[in-house]
């Protein structure tokens, strides 16, 4: 069986051709595109550590087919920064040690670059906690969590150019 | 290590960012699983889906036809392992399950394992083996099989402990409670799931897995394989969260490594999340009895602490919950007692404050019911109470803050305007309010660690210890200490950590890693400047000539005579003169006996927390948390911070979310996946408040360094269990306290 697809991955497009019909986006990342800052936690769309951006959308990639995804526009945690500029949520990540060992974190990033996008929540930690509830942190890291998020709203605010995503 | 004060220089104290921040928030931070070497294999094992019995049969045939399958191992088919799982080479040891036999003693219990070219092939092999059972009933309850009574219910802990006489204690007391109260299964769930890459060069081993205790690790792997213990190198950079389960090697991990080692090829075996529950340990069930009694003026009479907590069929770790009752409040008597059950679960092991987080939410869910039943407030009750010596032994608390910790608490709090009686607070809406608080307690135990400091020619410095990063924050604060322990700012330091070659860092566990590791590291600078500063001595063209018995301290780059400054000579000058590249000093950390036996060591704390409840659904809400706590130098305030605070999230998953379930018919667990083991997520977090009171303590160790780690789910259990009751008068007595305990007729 062969099965080909084509990708916008990160900015860049590929084709790409899927030598198995089960692989879901998680595990092509991981496995298969070296691209491993996504991470796994439950394979079951319950965590929010492997979340992804899907043509600008906040994805599950452990519930997404590959194979469902031809010309799609995927972003990862690999393709946030610009070169050695962080991202505004990055980098509010770390102003606000909003993580401990770091395993959910690529997930609450693009978790909270799409939640931004969404444009429903704001700076509002109420909505944003509300917002990032899809993504779990067994550290618990939550209250820099939503203090990284607010700060990077409003810098994003401010300069809308810095929104990658 | 000498009893003295340890010199601190710039970095110790500071909030530095993590230095490993810019790797974790682009992705690049490798996690075992990350790793993918040529050639390599995935294996996928099976649980067993009943909790006692065996194996009946296994559909070997249809999972090998499977394409890219490439091997099915079963207990009747693998390859054999040079040593006795049952063996315990390491303190950290327990018997593990590696298809020895077909005898199922637990649900989740590997029962085949199956390698494949891809993680599909290897998914759907085993779920073609089907396996089939011959069940027996299972016992998974506390009251499923008879009790037995304890002499070590885990690592070094006491059965029974008794201080005074707890009958008189009990004939005195003028107000006496007698409570029960239930704590179930938790299962650690760090984000990242237990994971190996495993490579074999001959009889050489390499295996990318996390781990808080690499040394150790390493003993028991090359144990089990028959090879020296030199032979395995072991990196976990960074562990996805670890909380006590990634210290103990799991069967999983060395069915994974034999089958690397049978196949030639290198292997990753990743727990599904479903897996977490089973084999690689959990915080066990308890049943706790406290009676207590005190006189008319609210003086403690007796603490009678009786704990039943579960282990499993065939290995022993309980739940020490009693000894949470022994040094804290100043009870004229002290009874502690524990009694173990064997039921068909995987084997309980340290969870985050092992022992102590179930036994201080039982004690101060007691503590506060007496204080009710005296009519005093509760933290009156306790200040009443206060320890100045150790109870029981008498013997000096090494440094203790709690007072100041009640006092600041209560003031951020604004404790003093608690009303006694409870039900009476609302919201304009008719929300129940709630007020409760609870003392936070925990030990502060040290390991053994070793680390070498390299000075270079540039003036620049390399520190290494084998440490583990589990998020707490190990690559940052330890590399502090050591900056400060070779004079050096923080940016002319590298730090190597992480990976078993280095010097033995020691374990990361019991809150004890930044004093032992760090210990390690200081002394390893501080030999790098002795050194350093004699051979300065020697140089007619330093500064330092002849200064060889002055002794010698360090400052931004700089040797110089101990208490004169003014007298120095720069690292790379030192260096120069001698012609040598660099200069290497050594060190090690532990604690002296005479420490141990002669102090009580603790963190302290004091937790208020306010509740609110709907009063039609009943919904639990925690709006505040406020923690005071000492826990003697903080070495980095943001990094503390967060990980009390975590701590205290994990008491309120405690209170109010966290509970494994077991099917009694099949003895599986029934929730066992992250959408219904609940912990707490974003929108149940709020009004989080962490204070830290400073303690000088010039015995916990050299660096007066307490630990962080696990106090913060201490007191915040009771704290809030103990608002749910001041909210709505209802005393729920299991944890955790849910929704249709408060609507159910009292
Ligand atoms: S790994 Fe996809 S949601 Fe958990
Ligand atoms: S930082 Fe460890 S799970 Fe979120």
């Amino acid at each position: 069986m062969s099965l080909s697809i084509t990708l916008t991955l990160n900015g860049t497009e590929r084709r790409i051709a899927l030598d198995d019909a089960r692989v879901t986006l998680l595990d092509l990342l991981r496995e298969r595109l070296d691209l491993t800052g996504t991470k796994k936690g439950c394979d079951r769309g319950q965590c929010g550590a492997c979340t992804v951006l899907v043509d600008g959308r906040r994805t599950n990639s452990c519930l997404t087919l590959a194979a469902t995804l031809d010309g799609a526009r995927v972003t990862t945690i690999e393709g946030l920064a610009r070169g050695d500029a962080l991202h505004p949520v990055q980098q509010a990540f770390i102003d606000n040690d909003g993580f401990q060992c770091g395993y959910c974190t690529p997930g609450q990033i693009m978790s909270a670059v799409g939640l931004i996008a969404e444009g429903t929540a704001g700076d509002d930690p109420e909505r944003i906690r509300e917002g990032m509830s899809g993504n779990i942190c067994r550290c618990a890291a939550y209250h820099g969590i939503t203090l990284a998020v607010a700060q990077a709203a409003r810098r994003m605010d401010n300069d809308p150019a810095g929104d990658a995503a | 290590m000498p009893d003295t004060h340890t010199r601190f220089g710039s970095s110790s104290g500071q909030p530095a960012t993590r230095r490993d921040g810019l790797a974790k928030v682009t992705g690049a931070a490798t996690f075992a699983a990350d790793n993918r070497p040529e050639g390599m294999l995935h294996a996928v094992y099976v649980p067993a889906a009943i909790a006692r019995g065996r194996v009946a049969h296994l559909d070997v045939e249809r999972a090998r036809a499977h394409p890219g399958v490439v091997r099915v191992m079963t207990p009747a088919d693998h390859p054999a392992l040079a040593g006795d799982p049952d063996d315990k080479p390491t303190r950290f040891s327990f018997r593990i399950e590696v298809l020895q036999d077909d005898t199922v003693r637990y649900a989740g219990q590997p029962i085949a394992l199956v390698l494949a070219e891809t993680i599909e092939a290897a998914t759907e092999g085993a779920r073609l083996l089907s396996p089939r059972y011959e069940a027996e009933a299972p016992r998974t309850g506390l009251d499923d099989n008879a009790p037995f009574d304890v002499e070590e219910p885990g690592f070094g802990a006491p059965g029974e402990t008794v201080h005074g006489d707890p009958e008189a204690g009990h004939a005195a007391a003028i107000h006496a409670v007698e409570v029960t109260y239930e704590t179930p299964p938790q299962y650690h769930n760090a984000m990242e799931t237990h994971a190996v890459v495993a490579e074999w060069d001959g009889d050489r081993l390499t295996l990318d897995t996390p781990s808080q205790a690499l040394a150790m690790s390493c003993a028991a792997y090359a144990h089990l394989f028959g090879i020296p213990a030199e032979n395995v190198v072991l990196r976990s950079p960074y562990l996805g969260g670890g909380f006590g389960s990634k210290a103990i090697p799991s069967g999983p991990m060395v069915l994974a490594i034999l089958a690397a080692q049978e196949a030639g090829r290198p292997v990753k075996l990743m727990l599904t999340r479903r897996q977490m529950f089973g084999p690689v340990g959990h915080r066990g069930a308890t049943r706790q009895t406290l009676r207590l009694g005190c006189d008319a003026d609210g003086r403690l009479t007796v603490i009678d602490h009786e704990t039943l907590a579960a282990t499993s069929s065939f290995e022993m770790f309980l739940e020490s919950a009693s000894n949470a009752s022994q040094g804290l409040y100043a009870a004229g008597a002290l009874r502690s007692a524990h009694q173990g059950v064997r039921l068909d679960v995987g084997t309980p092991g340290p969870m985050r404050a092992p022992g102590e987080a179930s036994g201080s939410a039982a004690l101060e869910c007691a503590m506060d019911e007496l204080a009710h039943a005296a009519g005093i407030d509760p933290l009156d009750f306790r200040l009443r109470n206060y320890a100045e010596t150790e109870p029981g032994t008498g013997r000096p608390y090494s440094s203790k803050a709690l007072r100041d910790c009640y006092d600041r608490g209560a003031e951020a709090f604004g404790w003093s305007g608690r009303p006694m009686a409870p039900a009476t607070m609302r919201d304009p809406d008719g929300t129940r309010i709630g007020w409760g608080m609870g003392t936070a307690f925990f030990p502060s135990p040290m390991f053994a660690a070793e680390a070498r400091a390299t000075l270079r020619a540039d003036g620049s410095a390399m520190v290494e210890t084998a440490g583990a990063d589990m998020g707490q924050g190990a690559w940052t604060a330890l590399a502090q200490i050591a900056a400060d322990g070779l004079g050096l700012p923080l940016d002319r330091v590298e730090f190597r950590s992480g990976v078993s070659t280095l010097p033995d860092g020691g374990v990361a566990g019991g809150s004890g890693h930044t004093a032992t590791a760090g210990g390690a590291l200081h002394a390893a600078g501080g030999d790098a400047i002795r050194r350093l500063g004699e051979l300065a001595a020697e140089q007619p063209d330093s500064p330092l000539f002849g200064a060889g018995n002055a002794g010698f301290e360090a400052r931004e780059g700089r040797v110089h005579v101990a208490g004169d400054a003014g007298r120095g000579d720069a690292f790379a000058d030192i260096l120069a003169r001698a012609g040598m590249s660099e200069l290497v000093g050594s060190g090690r950390a532990s604690r002296p006996d005479a420490d141990t036996r002669d102090y009580a060591m603790n963190s302290h704390g004091a937790v208020f927390a306010e509740v609110a409840v709907d009063p039609d659904l009943c919904q639990i809400r925690v709006r505040r948390l406020v923690g005071a706590f000492a826990a003697g130098r903080i070495i980095n305030p943001r990094l503390a911070e967060s990980q009390l605070m975590g701590g205290m999230i994990w008491g309120l998953s405690f209170a109010l979310h966290e509970e494994a379930r077991h099917d009694p018919r099949t003895g599986r667990i029934v929730n066992s996946d992250l959408a219904e083991y609940r912990v707490p997520v974003n929108a149940d977090v709020q009004g989080l408040q962490v204070l830290t009171v400073h303690e000088d303590d010039t015995h916990v160790n050299a660096l007066g360094i307490k630990g962080v780690g696990e106090i913060g789910i201490t007191g915040s259990v009771g704290a809030i269990a103990n608002a749910v009751w001041h909210a709505t008068g209802r005393r729920v007595r299991r944890f955790p306290i849910r929704i249709e305990d408060l609507l159910a007729p009292a």
